[in-house]
Order: C-alpha cells, then sequence, then structure tokens
C-alpha cells in the first residue's frame, strides 16, 4: 500500500508542527508519531562554527532519500514518512534537517526515525562545510556513524 | 559522458562538471584517464581510499561498469544530517 512520503530538499526553513499535522491529517488509524530535527551547533570538534554551508547532488540526494525510506518500509509497518533537509547557508541553532515517521505504535516510530537518520547521515549525498574563525573547512565524515550504521544489519531483535 | 565533482573534490581540482570524451568501460579505467591529468587529479582520485563514486545517480564502485553516455559523479565521504 502507498503511504504518504513527502521529501524535500530546500533553502527555507521548516515548521515541525505543520509537518506533523499534514502526516496524520487523513489517516486516523495513525497512533504514533515521532520527530527528529537536527540543528547547527555552534562548536564542532574543538572549533566555534560560525555558519555552514551545506550543498548536495541534485537529483541524487532525492533518489538516496526514497531509497532510505522504502528500506524503512520494508522493516517497519509505517503510515507515513516526512523528511526535510536544508541546504545553502545556516548559522548556529538553525534546524537542518526534519524526520518524521508515523505509524500505529510507538515502537515501529521510534525505530524507524532512528534507522532513517543513521542511514541519511552515511548514504544521502550532502556535505557540510565549516566556517570557524581560522577559516572554512569541510566537515569529515565520522567513523561513528559507519558504526551506527552497521548495527541495523546485525538488529534482529527489531 | 558527464563527469562531475563534489564538495572539497570539486573545489581541490576547480571543476564542478565536465563533458568528456571517453572510451573507459569501467569506473577504474576513468579514474586512470582523469589521474593522467598531473599529479592532482592522481592522488584525489586514483590514489584516494576514500573516493565515493556514483553512476547514474547511485552508488557505484571501481569496478562497475560504464556508458559512454552515463554521468559519473565522484566526492568525499557524505556529512549531511
Amino acid at each position: 500500500m502507498a503511504i504518504p512520503v513527502t521529501i524535500r530538499v530546500q533553502t527555507e526553513d521548516f515548521d515541525v508542527s505543520t509537518e506533523l499535522k499534514q502526516l496524520s491529517a487523513n489517516d486516523k488509524t495513525v497512533g504514533a508519531l515521532v520527530s527528529f530535527v537536527g540543528l547547527v551547533r555552534d562548536i564542532n570538534e574543538g572549533q566555534s562554527i560560525q555558519a555552514m554551508t551545506l550543498e548536495h547532488y541534485p537529483g541524487m540526494t532525492e533518489k538516496a532519500l526514497h531509497e532510505i525510506v522504502q528500506a524503512a518500509q520494508q522493516r517497519w509497518p509505517l503510515q507515513g514518512v516526512t523528511i526535510i533537509h536544508r541546504i545553502g547557508d545556516l548559522l548556529p541553532s538553525d534546524q537542518i534537517v526534519l524526520v518524521i515517521t508515523a505509524s500505529r505504535h510507538r515502537h515501529a516510530a521510534f525505530e524507524s526515525a532512528d534507522f532513517l537518520m543513521d542511514f541519511l547521515k552515511s548514504k544521502a549525498p550532502f556535505w557540510k562545510k565549516e566556517n570557524t574563525p581560522e577559516g572554512s573547512r569541510w566537515v569529515d565524515a565520522r567513523e561513528s556513524d559507519e558504526v551506527a550504521l552497521a548495527r541495523w544489519n546485525n538488529a534482529h531483535a527489531l | 559522458m558527464l563527469v562531475r565533482y563534489f564538495a572539497s573534490l570539486r573545489e581541490q581540482l576547480g571543476c564542478d562538471s565536465e563533458q568528456i570524451n571517453s572510451s573507459a568501460t569501467t569506473v577504474e579505467q576513468l579514474i586512470s584517464e582523469l589521474s593522467q591529468r598531473g599529479e592532482l587529479w592522481q592522488q584525489l582520485l586514483a590514489d584516494n581510499s576514500r573516493l565515493q563514486i556514483a553512476v547514474n545517480q547511485a552508488i557505484a564502485r571501481r569496478n562497475s561498469p560504464l556508458q559512454p553516455e552515463d554521468e559519473v559523479a565522484f566526492f568525499p565521504p557524505v556529512t549531511g544530517g
């Protein structure tokens, strides 16, 4: 069954409560909505961050995100997914990413939101460049993101 | 063949995309061709163990096959979210 899936890559900010309402608006069987919002921090690896620029690969990004959602749908009985990722220039405290999952029950919603974020961080073609007092630098991929991803391959209990 | 570069690779190579005539039938062959442009290309493509590759906007590997009309992208590990 096709469920509502919204995937947007945009420079504009998003409103979490609007997106939450929208995802469950037409389905009275939704009993759980879980949202994750990622924010720009003002410090990373000991350096203060004045601003950040996000680049992506138009076309491939949307495709990768749809594949990630399909993978989540195969694991959990989901009734809707929203993913919004911002690009362009962002400042500390700005919202950068939103993931919402809708399901009948909370466990599927919690776990799939966690899964979607882990996959997004390792598979979707976005790159962050930070502006620090010492100049700008591209953010390095973290080993911990790969570790986070690997746990889903072994998670038979889920 | 359309070749695209993203993020730090785009900046370091000074190129975001280019249309090239290549007879490469694998990504590895394309990387070898491009790496003949000089040390920087060699270092950032052929010798780069963290190099990420996409063919027609899907994740690929060095041994992935190529067709003349393919879109190939090279980029560093992703850092979104």
